[in-house]
């Protein structure tokens, strides 16, 4: 059943300078991922799936490739009479806007004339499927004002600014620091938080009124005495990416049956902008194993433990091992790639070879022809 | 009022396709799925849309549900448009004389009223059983430029099978004088290809004489064509080069989908102006796992193969479990071939289950009596159970599979 009360708000700029030349010429949201999706796509796929009808996609620049894909909404369900997807640029002063606060405060219109009781605000650096309405049953049930989204393990490598949360048996936050010393497993945000529209709108006024313009530190961290703050957590697979190396492996752990079957259930499942491609095609002699493969691809040569994006060409005797391929790259005959991330568009002429290592893979930017 | 639509193209989508068997017991063929992610419907769809026509009627009668529902808004060609677009005309009752449609010719006939709505001054009629990629507009500017009242599509077959399809025996200048339905001794080798563009004004006379004429079968190539040959109407052959395949039978449906896994074919679905638009499945990559092998093949999203094989085309969501070698065949959406089976010279219907060790089909090399070898078919949700053989040429389906399995139970 659809309408639950809930808005949904992503922000899509969210900690671009991480991810590098990924992000150089798009937003994080529209960091291509997993052979066919975006990273937006899942927020916005766990939103529709959860029953949040509207959705309201914060963007600050680079936005063109974003909205390219997001179009009317018609992918995610979203594009219809009564609410649905939103994009929100900046918007007001000719002032950049330059942190989570100004955004918010300048989309204050459009959160004042929602209906929707709660807002459920989301990063789109993770990768996972997440049920919402669990979350708003949790919140509703503990009476929370604040309830936030987290997962308990080790600290994730390079993540910015973590969120690292002390609760008691009850999930009540008692203690929540930013980018703390840690050692071991501690509880940390997943960057989704939950609350009343009302008392957003209202946190957001207080801050601005007083020049604090940080949402962790002067949001969340300074109103912690004052509001129930809850934490939920988030225990099924889900992967930050926080930096060019995560990125490589969370492609890389698709793999995994058990992680597929998580991501990409089928009760919820992931949509994205479709391409007409005709299926994947395999030549004689190609040899392909542990390989995610898109429709649209064309392969004669060897593929081994990569991700192929949709229109991926793979020509005869080439060897294509550890490699992320976007959308659209050619590899041409008697080539050989290790560790090798190629953004769309690419081309890797007769008899290359690239070899990147674990934990530094080569990044082949968009369009370039090696 | 509606905006004038110079032309309308007519779908005809009612037939049962009985020859498709079990496949066709619960769609109508249009519906059928081709070439691991399409149904044959999204051919001629397509064409109209890459051919700007924008107006559409598809005519639907047998199985409708399926089909209904895979056209739905017409949004995955583009046919969603204010005031054009695809629309779904069953037979429906009126006030008196309502009947279901008798033959294409009638199923039109019922129509005209649609047709009218856009005063179109062509009508291009199509059918839901080629698999092609053809501009319509060329056609359509050969009618104009010739000043025809008619146009057929012919295609060249082979003067050998010329026997099997309608030959059209034509003059010089191109009009036709002769129709020769599944002529013993054929006098040419351009075969109707089943696309007519006709003259509106014209072609509702005919619609309305026909209706009138009680011993008429009410059909395009029986009737309607025949009686505006002997008025002496201006009937052209357009000739058209390029990949055609009716697939109506077992045997083209499976042939024609290994012509997608040949590199040479003609038909590229890959090209980027001439797209098969599709209703796309909501499914990650297919994943091939360590151990597969796989080779001339076409697989869609969703899958995963952990087995072997080897000129195969398979849809979205199939499974082959390690250790499971399917051969020559097509697995359609969601079917899972288990451990050790073996699935040679096949077709396997949606949501099927091949168990464990189970042995479909075989190769002709392996046979001894050629005549025994055919392309075997396990139609809808069959459950074959671990270890079953299954011959080549048997046609499986749920039912009568679940009735014998009922029966060797009780022996």
């Amino acid at each position: 059943m659809r309408g639950n009360n809930m808005l949904g708000l992503i922000f899509s700029n969210i900690h671009e300078e991480q991810l590098r030349d990924l992000t150089e010429i798009r937003t994080m949201g529209s960091v291509p991922f997993g052979g066919r999706y975006r990273l937006i796509d899942f927020p916005l796929s766990n939103m529709v799936n959860s029953g949040i009808n509207k959705v309201g996609v914060i963007t600050k620049s680079n936005y063109q490739s974003l909205m390219d894909h997001l179009g009317s909404g018609k992918a995610w369900d979203l594009s219809r009479k009564r609410e649905g997807l939103y994009i929100l640029p900046p918007f007001g002063n000719t002032r950049m806007v330059n942190n989570r606060i100004e955004s918010l405060a300048s989309i204050k219109r459009f959160l004042s004339n929602s209906k929707e009781d709660l807002v459920l605000i989301s990063d789109c650096n993770v990768v996972c499927n997440i049920d919402y309405s669990d979350v708003a049953a949790f919140h509703l049930q503990k009476e929370a004002d604040i309830t936030l989204v987290c997962r308990s393990g080790i600290l994730p490598q390079k993540i910015a600014e973590p969120l690292v949360l002390t609760a008691n048996r009850e999930g009540r936050v008692s203690d929540l620091l930013i980018d703390p010393r840690t050692e071991g497993k501690c509880c940390y945000g997943m960057g989704m938080i939950l609350l009343k529209r009302e008392l957003l709108i209202r946190l957001v006024d207080d801050c601005v009124s007083r020049n604090l313009y940080s949402f962790k530190r002067d949001l969340l961290q300074r109103n912690l005495s004052s509001l129930r703050m809850y934490c939920y957590q988030f225990q099924e697979y889900a992967k930050m990416i926080c930096s060019p190396v995560s990125y490589f492996t969370a492609n890389m752990e698709l793999m995994q049956p058990k992680v597929r079957a998580q991501l990409f259930n089928p009760n919820r499942p992931i949509y994205t902008k479709v391409r007409d491609d005709m299926p994947a095609r395999y030549g004689l002699g190609s040899d392909v194993s542990n390989s995610l493969i898109a429709d649209g691809c064309v392969i004669d040569g060897e593929v081994r433990n990569s991700v192929l994006f949709r229109g991926v060409r793979v020509g005869k005797g080439t060897v294509v091992e550890n490699c992320v391929i976007l959308q659209d790259g050619q590899i041409q005959p008697g080539s050989r790639m290790k560790y090798v991330i190629t953004d769309k568009d690419v081309l890797i002429q007769n008899d290359r070879a690239l070899l990147g290592f674990e934990s530094y893979p080569i990044f082949i930017s968009k369009g370039s022809v090696v | 009022m509606l905006p004038k639509q110079q032309v309308v193209a007519m779908l005809l989508a009612g037939g049962q396709g009985s020859r498709l068997g079990v496949l066709t017991r619960n769609l109508a063929k249009p519906a059928v799925p081709y070439g691991g992610k399409y149904r044959i419907i999204d051919f001629p769809l397509s064409n109209c849309v890459n051919s700007g026509i924008e107006t559409v009627g598809v005519l639907t009668q047998y199985q409708p549900m399926i089909l209904n529902e895979y056209i739905g808004s017409g949004q995955p060609w583009d046919l969603d448009s204010m005031n054009a677009g695809v629309h779904v005309l069953p037979p429906f009752q009126r006030s008196r004389r309502s009947d279901w449609y008798k033959g294409t010719a009638n199923a039109i006939y019922q129509n005209i009223p649609f047709i009218e709505r856009y005063h179109p001054d062509y009508v291009i009629v199509l059918s839901g059983d080629h698999i092609y990629k053809m501009d319509y507009s060329r056609m359509i500017a050969f009618h104009k430029d010739k000043k025809a009242d008619c146009t057929i599509a012919t295609i060249e077959v082979p003067i050998e099978e010329a026997s099997r399809f309608g030959i059209l025996n034509t003059n010089p200048d191109g009009t036709v004088y002769e129709f020769d339905e599944k002529p013993k001794h054929p006098k040419s080798n351009q075969a109707s290809m089943g696309i007519y563009v006709f003259s509106w004004n014209k072609l509702r006379n005919y619609l309305e004489e026909d209706e009138a004429n009680p011993k008429s079968s009410n059909d395009f190539g029986k009737d309607v064509l025949p009686a505006m040959l002997d008025e002496g109407e201006k009937i052209f052959a357009y000739r058209f080069e390029g990949y055609w395949k009716d697939v109506g039978t077992i045997d083209s449906l499976w042939e024609s989908n290994m012509d997608l896994l040949d590199p040479n074919i003609p038909l590229d679905l890959n090209e980027e102006s001439w797209k098969i638009y599709t209703r796309n499945p909501v499914m990650p990559p297919h994943y091939i796992a360590k151990g597969a092998r796989v080779q001339n093949s076409i697989v869609a999203e969703g899958g995963s193969v952990y087995g072997e094989i080897d000129f195969a085309v398979l849809f979205s969501g199939v499974t082959i479990a390690p250790g499971a070698i399917v051969r020559d065949s097509i697995i359609m959406p969601n079917t899972r071939v288990e451990e050790g089976a073996v699935v040679q010279y096949a077709i396997i219907a949606e949501d099927c289950v091949i168990g464990r060790g189970t042995k479909i089909g075989a190769r002709p090399e392996d046979i001894v009596n050629k005549d025994e070898w055919g392309v075997a078919v396990v139609g809808n949700g069959c459950n074959i159970p671990p270890n079953t053989v299954i011959a080549p040429k048997a046609v499986i389906d749920h039912e009568t599979f679940t009735q014998e399995a009922g029966k060797n139970a009780r022996k």
